[in-house]
Formats: structure tokens, C-alpha cells, sequence
């Protein structure tokens, strides 16, 4: 089965699924830490990829772009079996960077293109023209000769997301792109992958803030090592399942279209 | 006046070989060192420089080239150190430390027991003589070094970014791995090049000291790579000269240099952050 990978600007989410996982079951040195994961993610989707810390998030996107292989069960993107490509951009968690790295922003984005340009070869006015587009894109021309180091952490997270536009992909993995982050540089970060998604690229957002993003994803997954739910937010964000998923005691306000998750009881009030 | 104390020693082919020895591996170790220094490498490069040693006394009693014994030495630590990094993690410093040493005693012992009838000195590797390097160690060093240069101009591009964001690049579909281990033994054979000229136990201060220096005057990658080459040929050039109008080590000598030069852009550098950063890893 052949997938175009071309961008169709009027893409909607219909149509053949991008990725599918299909009885998923996999971990780290013999410990589980997915297990029956089932779902399909249709081309131009914005997925919530919702649960607590060492719920398995980070380790979903391992096996979609093919770090880590399937133990039972199988995971298909595009319609092949998920390996390592520059079809896919994963964004990892920022804190695993080396911060005192002596490279630019420039040289960070410029970095999306090295897998797509192959071994010997250097960088063109191709590649270079890219890297400007993304960087205009996210807001970070003027920043381009900063180190990386110097950076906000919303910056950096930015710069990231530019490395990823570079590259070109159909499919985007961002895991906790809001953690760390002013609201501002949040909303501007949700508002680009509408944009992109509408442009029919697919992407999967890792977070375990919920209140932030609930409103912003077109399908959430609920993932606590096992899968508590999968579908649009109006019905897989309800008390019960969320619940079940975070084994906590949330509430649940509604205003309007606006959700505010109440953690209980010493926790506080996260809202936005 | 200058120019005939700095022309005199270069008369004597055994000096100039020594001094183009020095400022290769000048080079070269500072070459390799940016990504020592980078990702903390450091310990890895000691140990495998006291692995080559090993290696060094058993090619002597078999009667190989030392070099071959050297080479297959820390070629085969560097890729045993890179596959238990890849399964286990990072922590690994304890298991590097007990395999390296245990090798290193098993070295010195062999060399006692061995090697009496020889009035060879094989100590002299482990402090290094820069003036016993021989027309044909040259050579192995131009080869060696040479080679680890080439394949690090060929693969520029994609060593900086498994270096900079492994998981990223390994996603991408770099080959991580592969290049990771390929890095370690760039390392392991540029530790071989470098050892009989430094010494096993001044290789690792070949490796850091220059490129350090470097990281504190840039920002930028390749820069601290040209800069600390450039470092690493400083270093070689008056370290050889002053070792010789004083008499003393030259493998200390260029050390001890190469320290100096790091603790004065330490002090006047505007960028102390910077070493903050370096020193916290």
C-alpha cells in the first residue's frame, strides 16, 4: 500500500489513517509498559496524547517513530511497519538536551535537514531557504544567531518545533511541548499546529497538563500504561475517564466550551 | 637571534620528527577532543589510553608491531566501553574504571615479568618521549591521524547532531548506533597515535586541555574545533621548544602549556559562564 506524502493544503481528517496501532504491548528489559495499546489516527489530526508522568507517553512516540519495536501487536505508519525516517519529526522532551552545546539556533534548525540531505553532502540554498521558513514560522528569525544556550525555555521550544518544520515531515510527535512554558508562548505553539495540521500534517501531542490543551485537540488519548480512552475531547474528557486514567480525584468544570480540571485536594487549581 | 634558537634543535632530523610528532598529535587530539569535551568523554579516553598500554607490552612479547597491539587493544575497549553505554546507560564509570585498571596492572606486570632480558623501556610509553619517535612512527601517526581527521570531515554534519540530540538524530533516521561507536573508536585510535609521544597518562590532558580552551573563546561548533586544533599546535610548538632549552620532559612540558594557555582564557574570558557550564557537565 503506497501513502502519498505530499502536503494537501485542503487536507481534512478522513480518509485512510496515518499511523495505526494495533494491540499494542511493549516496554523496557522485560517490564511492560504498554500494554493493548489500540487506536488509528487519521491524516490531519491534532491528537492529545493525555496521562501522568510514566503513564508510557514518551514511550508510545519511542515505537512510532520506531526507536523501540513492538513486543506483540504492530504499529504501522503511512502503512508500513514505523521505522526511523525524516517523514517523521519527533520532538523529545527538551530537558534531555545538552544546553551548554556550543551551536547556534541556526545551526539547531538547519540540523532538520541532514537526515533528508544524506551522507557528503552539505547544505544548499535549498536547505537554507527552509530553515529561514521555519524559523519565520515560529517566530525566531531575529534569534538565529543566539546560542542555544541563551534561549527561554518557550524558546527553545520554538527553536525545536522549527528544527521539525525543516525537516519536512507529514507527521509531527511533540512530547510536553507545554511544560516549562508561559501561557503566551503555549497558546502561539497550539495556534501552529492547528495551522499545520490543518495543512494536513498529523500530529501527536504528549501532555499531562489537561485543562491547557483540552479544547485545542480534534482526538485525545488517554494513556496510563493502559488505554482509558480514544476519541474527541467533548467525549473522552469526562470526570470518570480521567479519573481512571490520572487515579486521582479530579473535578471537572465546564464554562461554556472552556474546561478547568480542579486536582484534589492539595494539589491546587491548574486552569488557563 | 630568535630565529636561531628556534631553528637550531630543527638541524637534528630526531627533533624535527619529534616536533612535527608534537603538533600533530596536537591537532588531532584536539580535533576529537571537542566531542570528548562535549560529552564527557574524558575518563573513556584515560582508560583506553591505559588499555593501549596493555596491548602495547603483549605486541612486544609476541613480537608484533606495538602499534598493532595498541590499536587492537583500544579499538576493542572503545567498542566494548560503546555497547555497554548503549544497553546499560550512562552510568558507567565504575565498570570503566575497574576493567581499565585491572587491564593497566595486568600490563605493568606482564611488562616486569616479561621483559627483563630487553633493555627496552617500555615506561617510556607511559610517560612519553617524543624524541624516540622513529621516520616510520611518524608515518603511523601522519595515517592514523589522518584518517581519524578525514572520516571526521566526512561525517561532520551527521557526528554534530547525533552529538548535539541523539535521540532526534537516531529518530530521523541517522544511524545513532553506528556513529556513536564509530566516534569511540576515532577516539581510541587517535589515544594510539598519541601515546608514544605523550605517554599513556598525559593522552587525556591532549584530548581536554586544548579544546576546553577553545569552548571558553566560541560558541559555535566548528569553531571550537579550528580553535582548539589550533591550541593543540600552540601547545606542541612551545612546550617542544621550552622542554628543550630546559631540558626537561616534553611530554610534561606541552602539558603543562596547554594547561597554562586554559587557565589565562579562564581568567580573562568574559564568557566565565561558560566554564560554569563545562565544569558542571
Amino acid at each position: 500500500m503506497q501513502v502519498q506524502t505530499e502536503l494537501q493544503p485542503s487536507a481534512v481528517t478522513t480518509g485512510e489513517p496515518v499511523i495505526v496501532v494495533d494491540r499494542l504491548t511493549t516496554g523496557y528489559y522485560r517490564e511492560p509498559v504498554l500494554q493493548e495499546i489500540s487506536f488509528a489516527v487519521p491524516r490531519g489530526a491534532l491528537v492529545g496524547v493525555i496521562g501522568p508522568n510514566g503513564g508510557g507517553k514518551s514511550t508510545l512516540f519511542r515505537v512510532i517513530v520506531g526507536l523501540l519495536k513492538p513486543w506483540q501487536g504492530r504499529v504501522l505508519v503511512g502503512g508500513r511497519s514505523a521505522r526511523p525516517s525524516p517523514d517523521i519529526a519527533y520532538i523529545p522532551q527538551i530537558h534531555a538536551v545538552d544546553w551548554a552545546f556550543p551551536v547556534t539556533v541556526w545551526d539547531v534548525v538547519m540540523m532538520g535537514r541532514y537526515p533528508r540531505l544524506g551522507l557528503l553532502r552539505r547544505p544548499g540554498a535549498r536547505d537554507r531557504e527552509l530553515a529561514e521558513w521555519a524559523l519565520e514560522r515560529v517566530r525566531m528569525h531575529d534569534f538565529q544567531a543566539k546560542p542555544i544556550g541563551a534561549l527561554s525555555g518557550g524558546q527553545r521550544q520554538r527553536v525545536f518545533l522549527a528544527r521539525a518544520l525543516a525537516q519536512e515531515p507529514s507527521i509531527l510527535l511533540f512530547d510536553e511541548p507545554v511544560s516549562g512554558v508561559d501561557a503566551p508562548t503555549q497558546h502561539f505553539i497550539f495556534e501552529l499546529l492547528e495551522q499545520l495540521c490543518a495543512e494536513g500534517r498529523t500530529a501527536l501531542v504528549a501532555s499531562h497538563d489537561l485543562s491547557c490543551v483540552a479544547q485545542r485537540f480534534s482526538q485525545v488519548l488517554l494513556l496510563n500504561r493502559r488505554m482509558f480512552g480514544f476519541g474527541p475531547p467533548e467525549r473522552v474528557f469526562t470526570e470518570e475517564l480521567l479519573n481512571q486514567t490520572f487515579d486521582t480525584h479530579l473535578l471537572l468544570l465546564r464554562y461554556g466550551d472552556r474546561v478547568i480540571v480542579v486536582e484534589s485536594p492539595e494539589d491546587g487549581t491548574s486552569a488557563c | 637571534m630568535l630565529v636561531d634558537l628556534l631553528l637550531e634543535p630543527l638541524r637534528y632530523g630526531f627533533l624535527l620528527r619529534g616536533l612535527a610528532a608534537a603538533v600533530l598529535i596536537g591537532i588531532i587530539c584536539a580535533v576529537i577532543g571537542t566531542y570528548v569535551v562535549l560529552k564527557g568523554f574524558a575518563f573513556i579516553g584515560d582508560a583506553l589510553a591505559h588499555i593501549a598500554f596493555t596491548g602495547i607490552v603483549v605486541a612486544f612479547l609476541a613480537g608484533f608491531v606495538f602499534y598493532l597491539g595498541a590499536l587492537v587493544a583500544a579499538v576493542a575497549a572503545g567498542l566494548g566501553i560503546g555497547l555497554i553505554q548503549r544497553r546499560v546507560g550512562l552510568r558507567t564509570d565504575t565498570a570503566i574504571g575497574i576493567l581499565f585498571s585491572g587491564i593497566f596492572a595486568f600490563g605493568i606486570v606482564l611488562m616486569s615479568v616479561g621483559i627483563k632480558t630487553y633493555t627496552v623501556d617500555l615506561f617510556s610509553y607511559v610517560f612519553g618521549d617524543i624524541l624516540s619517535v622513529r621516520p616510520r612512527d611518524l608515518l603511523v601517526i601522519l595515517g592514523l591521524g589522518g584518517l581519524v581527521l578525514l572520516l571526521i570531515g566526512l561525517l561532520y554534519k551527521e557526528l554534530l547532531f547525533v552529538s548535539f540530540d541523539p535521540v532526534a538524530a537516531e529518530a530521523n533516521g541517522l544511524p545513532g548506533g553506528a556513529l556513536q561507536l564509530l566516534l569511540l573508536t576515532l577516539l581510541s585510535i587517535t589515544v594510539v597515535a598519541s601515546v608514544q609521544a605523550v605517554g599513556v597518562v598525559l593522552v587525556v590532558a591532549m584530548l581536554v586541555t586544548p579544546s576546553a580552551t577553545a569552548y571558553l573563546l566560541t560558541d559555535r561548533f566548528h569553531r571550537m574545533m579550528l580553535l582548539g586544533a589550533g591550541l593543540g599546535a600552540l601547545s606542541a610548538l612551545v612546550g617542544f621548544y621550552l622542554s628543550y632549552y630546559l631540558n626537561v620532559p616534553s611530554g610534561g612540558t606541552i602539558v603543562l602549556v596547554a594547561s597554562a594557555l586554559f587557565a589565562l582564557v579562564a581568567l580573562l574570558s568574559p564568557r566565565r559562564a561558560q566554564l560554569r557550564l563545562l565544569v558542571r557537565g
